[in-house]
C-alpha cells in the first residue's frame, strides 16, 4: 500500500479520551454565573414567606427603603404590573403563578418581595428589615387529606385540590379521553390468578441539590432594546422563549447564557420566578442585577423530585407468570404547577410496564396540590418511581413464591426477538435484549456467591440481605410529539480557515462532557486532531437554536444532529477537494477523509490536506460551478422515536443489630445504553447516578411537618451521600444498538439511578426477611430499621 | 454597619492588604474582593467543603471563617496550586482519572485532598472515603475522585 508522511490519527470513538473541560475547572478558571461581574451591577434579594399558607395582608417595606444603598424594593402586586402569570410547559390546566406571590402565599420560601441594592449583604439586610403580615390559612400537607372533601384547597378552580386526575393508557383505557372504557380484562386477570401482591409504597420527596445553587445575571440595555440573561440554566434556548414571551419581547431581543453550570439533575429546567424577576427588574432599574441563590433558599424553592405514593397490585400465576399490574398513583406536586411539574408523574404511569410482557396493565394518576414546594424533573424523572414500584413488586412476588429474583424475572421478560415491542401504555421499546444483560449482572457478581455469602453471614447471626432490579427507561427525548418545547436538537458546523472546525450544540452540558464526546464524534468523522475542534454551547447568540439537554438526550438527539451537520459539511468539503484535484478527474464521491487528508480510498497519493481544502473553500478561485464559497453547515435532528435503554443492578447491604443503621456492601451494575463514545464518561455519569439513586434508598428525604414547614432545609438535616457511605460499584456492560439515531446510542445520565433504588430496597428487605419484613420505606433511617428489627424483638 | 478593619493576608505567595467589614466572610473576601472565583460557595452550614482553601497549610471552610480572622495568615487557594504552567499531581490526577464532572466541588474537593496527602502520603481507600467525607459531590459518586486522588499519591511518592 502506499503511504504519505504525515501521523496516522487514531479512532477515537469508543475511547477513554480525557476530558477537554477539565483543564480550566481544575485550576479555578472557569465562569459560573456567581463569576460574572458587570459595571453598575446591582444585587436583589427575595424576602421569602415564612409560613406555609396566607393570605398577605400587608407589607411594610420602608424600613428597607430607607436604607442607604437601597435602590428598589418591590412587593408582587407591584410586580405584577410588569410581569405576567410565568408560563407552563405541559397542557394541563394550571392555576395562576406569578414570580413574586401577590396576594396569597403557598409554601414556606415563596417570594413576597424583592429588593434591589448596591452589595449582596446589604440586599439581604433590607429583606430582612420588610415587614409581612398573614392571615394563616390551614396548611394542607398530607395528598391524600388534601382530596378529601372538605378539605382547604389551595387554588380556585382545583376542587378537592386535583390539578390532573386520569389514566395513562393500558388495557381498557381510552387513550382519546384517559379514561377507562372496559375493565373486564382488568378484572379477569386479578379474578383468576394463583396470586396477587399489594403493597402501598411511597417514593418519597427529594431535594435534587446541584452543587452550584441556581443563580441569574439579567441585563437590559434601554438603548439597544435588548436583554442578555446569564443562568444556571440546563436549557437556555427554553429560557430565551419563556423569558421573552414574559418580557413582551421577542426573541431576537433575548440572549440567554448558561455559562458554567454546576450541575442540573433536572431542577435547572424550569426557568423561575428569580429568573423573570431579574430580567423585569434590571429593566426597571436600567442596571444589571443579579441574584444568587443561598442554600437555604435552593431547598425551600428550588423544585422538589419524585414524591409519589403508589397502590401496587400484581397479578401472578403459581409458576411466577406476571398476568397483570395495577397501579393507583398519587403525586404530591406542592403548591405549583411549573415548567414541566404536571408531566412529570405521567412518565410514571408509561414506564411502569418495565422489562415485562404484562398481558394487562392499568394506571391511574392523580396529582394533588399541597403547601410544599412545587416538584419538577429530578435525575430520571418519572421513571426512577415507576420502576421502583413494580421492581419492588416483582421482588415481593418473587419472595412470594419462593423464586429467585432473577429467575422471575427472565420468565416474564419481553424476548428478545419481539423487538420493537409496543406496551400497554402506548409507547414502543426500539430495542432491548435483557436475557444476556441479567446473565452478565449475575455473573459479575458472582449471585450464587453472594448468597452463600449472605447465608455464611446470617449463620454467624448478622442481617445480612441481596437484591436485584431489572429496569428500562427512556431515554433521547423527543419526539416534538411528546416534548411540550420541540423534541429535536440542533447543531452548526463550520470548517474554519486552516481547517480546524468550530461546532455548536443547543445540548446545553452541566457535567457531561459534551465537549469531549462531540469533539470524538468530529475528529472521527474528519479525521483530523481532536485538538483542532472547538465544541460552543450554552450561548444563544452563538447556538442558533436549540432546546437544551435534559431526559439523557445529548448523545441521542444531540449529537445525531452534530453528526448530521457534520455530513453536510463534509459533502461540501469534499467538493472543494474534487475541485482542487480536477486534472485527476476525481469525482466527491470517491473521496474520505483519512488522517488529516481528503483522498481517493485507498489511494492516498491523490489527495489534498484538510486545510489545504478549507483555505481554498475561503478563497475559491476559480469557485466551482454552482457552490457557494465557505463551508458552515447546521442541521436539526427529530428522533422518530425514544430510545429505551435498560440494565440490572444487584447489591449487598447489612444492618446493624444494635444501631438499625444500614451499610452498603456491594453493588453491581450492568448496563445497556447502546454504543458508547467515551466509556469514561459513561462510567462517570453511571456512578453520578448510582450515588443518587443510592442516596434515595438509603438517605435523602424532603420532610415537612403538620404545618408545611420544612424540617430538611439544610445539609444538617438533609442527609447526601458522602464518600464514606459507599462502596466502590462493579461496572460491566452489554451493548444493544439502537436504530433511533445513526449513533446507535440510547443514553446514561438517568440510567444509575434507577435500577440502583430498588435494588438497595429489594437487599434491605432481604436482610430483614427474617424478622418478617415484607416491605419497608424509603429511606433506610437506622431508626426504622431498628424499630422493624425490635417489633420482631430482634430475633430472627 | 461596622467600621472598615484592616487587614493583610498572604494569597498565594502575594502579600493582599485592604479595609473589610468585620462580617464579610473569607471566602467573599477571595471571591469578590480578588476576583479569585475558583473557590465555591455552595451552602450556608459549612457542611459541603466546596470553599475549602488552605489557611497557614490547613484545609479550612473559608465560608466559617471572616476575613479579619486571617489577618497575618497565609491562604493557598486552587488558583495558587500549580507550580507556574505545571498542574500540581493532584490537577493532574483529578483530569486523568475523571475525578470531576460539573467541576463545582472540584476546587474544594482538590485542596481537602492537598491537606490529606500532606498528613497522609500513602492512604488506603477508606482513608481516602473518610478524608473527603466534608466534601460533596453531587455529580461523580466519588468513585473517580477517590482514583484521583490515589493517582496523585502515587505521583507524588515518586517523585
Ligand atoms: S460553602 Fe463552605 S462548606 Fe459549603
Ligand atoms: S463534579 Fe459536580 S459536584 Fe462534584
Amino acid at each position: 500500500m502506499t503511504t504519505v508522511d504525515g501521523p496516522v490519527l487514531p479512532k477515537l470513538i469508543g475511547e477513554r479520551v480525557k476530558r477537554r473541560e477539565d483543564p480550566r475547572l481544575i485550576q479555578g478558571q472557569a465562569t459560573y454565573v456567581d463569576d460574572i461581574k458587570l459595571p453598575g451591577m446591582l444585587h436583589l434579594a427575595f424576602k421569602r414567606s415564612d409560613i406555609a399558607h396566607g393570605i398577605i395582608q400587608s407589607i411594610d417595606t420602608s424600613a428597607a427603603e430607607a436604607m442607604e444603598g437601597v435602590e428598589l424594593v418591590i412587593t408582587g402586586a407591584e410586580l405584577a404590573e410588569h410581569l405576567g402569570p410565568m408560563p407552563i410547559g405541559t397542557p394541563f390546566p394550571a392555576p395562576d403563578h406569578y414570580s413574586v406571590a401577590t396576594d396569597r402565599v403557598r409554601y414556606v420560601g415563596e417570594p413576597v418581595a424583592v429588593v434591589v441594592a448596591e452589595d449582596r449583604y446589604l440586599a439581604r439586610d433590607a429583606a430582612d428589615a420588610i415587614e409581612v403580615e398573614y392571615e394563616e390559612l390551614p396548611a394542607v400537607v398530607d395528598p391524600e387529606a388534601a382530596m378529601e372533601p372538605g378539605s382547604t384547597t389551595l387554588h380556585e378552580g382545583f376542587e378537592r385540590n386535583i390539578a390532573v386526575e386520569s389514566y395513562w393508557g393500558g388495557t381498557g383505557v381510552n387513550p382519546e379521553t384517559a379514561q377507562p372504557e372496559d375493565d373486564s380484562a382488568v378484572d379477569a386477570a386479578f379474578a383468576e390468578a394463583d396470586v396477587v401482591v399489594t403493597q402501598r409504597m411511597l417514593n418519597q420527596r427529594l431535594a435534587p441539590n446541584a452543587m452550584e445553587p441556581r443563580g441569574v445575571v439579567a441585563h437590559y440595555e434601554p438603548g439597544r432594546e435588548y436583554l442578555t440573561v446569564w443562568s444556571a440554566t440546563q436549557n437556555p434556548h427554553i429560557l430565551r422563549t419563556l423569558v421573552a414571551a414574559l418580557m413582551g419581547l421577542g426573541e431576537h431581543q433575548v440572549r440567554a447564557v448558561a455559562p458554567e453550570v454546576g450541575g442540573g439533575f433536572g431542577c435547572k429546567i424550569n426557568i423561575y420566578g428569580e429568573e423573570y424577576a431579574a430580567a423585569a427588574l434590571s429593566r426597571l432599574v436600567k442596571a444589571p442585577v443579579k441574584w444568587i441563590e443561598d442554600r437555604t433558599e435552593a431547598f425551600l424553592t428550588t423544585t422538589h423530585g419524585r414524591d409519589l405514593l403508589g397502590y401496587i397490585d400484581l397479578a401472578a400465576k403459581s409458576d411466577g407468570t406476571i398476568t397483570g399490574l395495577k397501579a393507583r398513583i398519587i403525586a404530591d406536586i406542592g403548591a405549583y404547577e411549573v415548567l414541566l411539574t404536571a408531566m412529570i408523574p405521567t412518565l410514571t404511569g408509561l414506564m411502569m410496564n418495565g422489562v415485562y410482557r404484562l398481558p394487562v396493565v392499568r394506571h391511574e394518576l392523580t396529582e394533588v396540590f399541597t403547601n410544599k414546594t412545587p416538584t419538577d424533573a429530578y435525575r430520571g424523572a418519572g421513571r426512577p418511581e415507576g420502576l421502583y414500584f413494580l421492581e419492588r413488586a416483582v421482588d415481593m412476588l418473587a419472595r412470594e413464591l419462593d423464586m429467585d429474583p432473577g429467575e422471575i424475572r427472565r420468565k416474564n421478560f419481553v424476548p428478545a426477538d419481539e423487538f420493537p415491542f409496543a406496551t400497554q401504555g402506548g409507547l414502543v421499546y426500539d430495542s432491548g435484549n435483557y436475557e444476556p444483560c441479567l446473565d452478565k449482572a449475575l455473573e459479575v457478581a458472582d449471585w450464587q456467591g453472594l448468597l452463600a455469602e449472605r447465608d455464611a453471614a446470617r449463620a454467624e447471626g448478622r442481617i445480612v440481605g441481596v437484591g436485584l432490579a431489572f429496569y428500562v427507561e427512556v431515554c433521547g427525548l423527543g419526539p416534538s410529539a411528546v416534548v411540550p418545547t420541540g423534541g429535536w436538537e440542533h447543531s452548526g458546523v463550520t470548517v474554519e480557515r486552516g481547517g480546524k472546525v468550530t461546532a455548536t450544540t443547543g445540548a446545553s452540558p452541566h457535567g457531561q462532557g459534551n465537549e469531549t464526546t462531540f469533539a470524538q464524534m468530529l475528529a472521527d468523522h474528519f479525521s483530523i486532531p481532536l485538538e483542532d475542534i472547538t465544541i460552543l454551547h450554552g450561548d444563544t447568540s452563538v447556538v442558533k437554536q436549540g432546546i437544551g439537554t435534559f431526559g439523557s438526550r445529548s448523545q441521542a438527539v444531540g449529537g445525531a444532529a452534530l453528526i448530521s451537520a457534520a455530513g453536510k459539511a463534509g459533502d461540501k468539503m469534499k467538493q472543494f477537494a474534487a475541485a482542487l484535484m480536477t486534472d485527476q478527474e476525481v469525482s466527491p464521491e470517491d473521496l474520505v477523509f483519512e488522517d488529516g487528508r481528503i483522498q481517493v480510498e485507498g489511494a492516498p497519493e491523490v489527495s489534498k490536506t484538510f486545510a489545504e481544502v478549507a483555505d481554498f473553500a475561503y478563497v475559491p478561485v476559480p469557485l466551482p460551478p454552482g457552490m457557494e464559497p465557505g463551508i458552515s453547515e447546521e442541521a436539526f435532528f427529530e428522533p422518530e422515536n425514544n430510545t429505551y435503554p435498560f440494565g440490572c443492578h444487584i447489591s449487598m447491604v447489612e444492618m446493624d443489630r444494635e444501631t438499625g443503621e444500614t451499610k452498603l456492601l456491594k453493588l453491581i451494575a450492568v448496563d445497556d445504553c447502546g454504543n458508547v463514545i467515551n466509556p469514561l464518561i459513561v462510567e462517570g455519569q453511571v456512578h453520578g447516578g448510582l450515588a443518587q439513586g443510592i442516596g434515595q434508598a438509603m438517605f435523602e428525604e424532603v420532610v415537612y411537618d403538620e404545618d408545611g414547614q420544612p424540617v430538611t432545609a439544610s445539609f444538617m438535616d438533609y442527609v447526601m451521600p458522602r464518600a464514606a457511605d459507599l462502596p466502590t460499584f462493579e461496572l460491566d456492560r452489554t451493548v444493544t444498538t439502537t436504530p433511533i439515531n445513526p449513533l446507535g446510542a440510547k443514553g446514561v445520565g438517568e440510567a444509575g439511578t434507577i435500577g440502583s433504588t430498588p435494588c438497595v430496597v429489594n437487599a434491605a428487605v432481604d436482610a430483614l426477611s427474617p424478622f418478617g419484613v415484607t416491605h419497608i420505606e424509603m429511606p433506610l433511617r437506622p431508626e426504622r430499621v431498628w424499630r422493624l428489627i425490635q417489633e420482631n424483638g430482634g430475633q430472627s | 454597619m461596622s467600621e472598615p478593619v484592616p487587614i493583610t493576608i498572604n494569597v498565594n505567595g502575594r502579600r493582599r492588604s485592604a479595609m473589610v467589614e468585620a462580617r464579610l466572610l473569607l471566602v467573599h473576601y477571595l471571591r469578590e474582593n480578588l476576583n479569585l472565583t475558583g473557590t465555591h460557595v455552595g451552602c450556608d452550614t459549612s457542611q459541603c467543603g466546596a470553599c475549602t482553601v488552605l489557611l497557614d497549610g490547613r484545609s479550612t471552610k473559608s465560608c466559617t471563617v471572616f476575613a479579619v480572622l486571617a489577618d497575618g495568615s497565609e491562604v493557598q487557594t486552587i488558583e495558587g496550586l500549580a507550580d507556574g504552567d505545571e498542574l500540581h499531581p493532584l490537577q493532574d490526577g483529578f483530569w486523568e482519572e475523571h475525578g470531576l464532572q460539573c467541576g463545582y466541588c472540584t476546587p474544594g474537593m482538590i485542596m481537602s485532598a492537598a491537606n490529606l496527602l500532606q498528613e497522609n502520603p500513602s492512604p488506603s481507600e477508606d482513608e481516602i472515603r473518610e478524608g473527603i467525607s466534608g466534601n460533596l459531590c453531587r455529580c461523580t459518586g466519588y468513585q473517580h475522585i477517590v482514583n484521583a486522588i490515589q493517582h496523585a499519591a502515587e505521583r507524588m511518592a515518586q517523585s
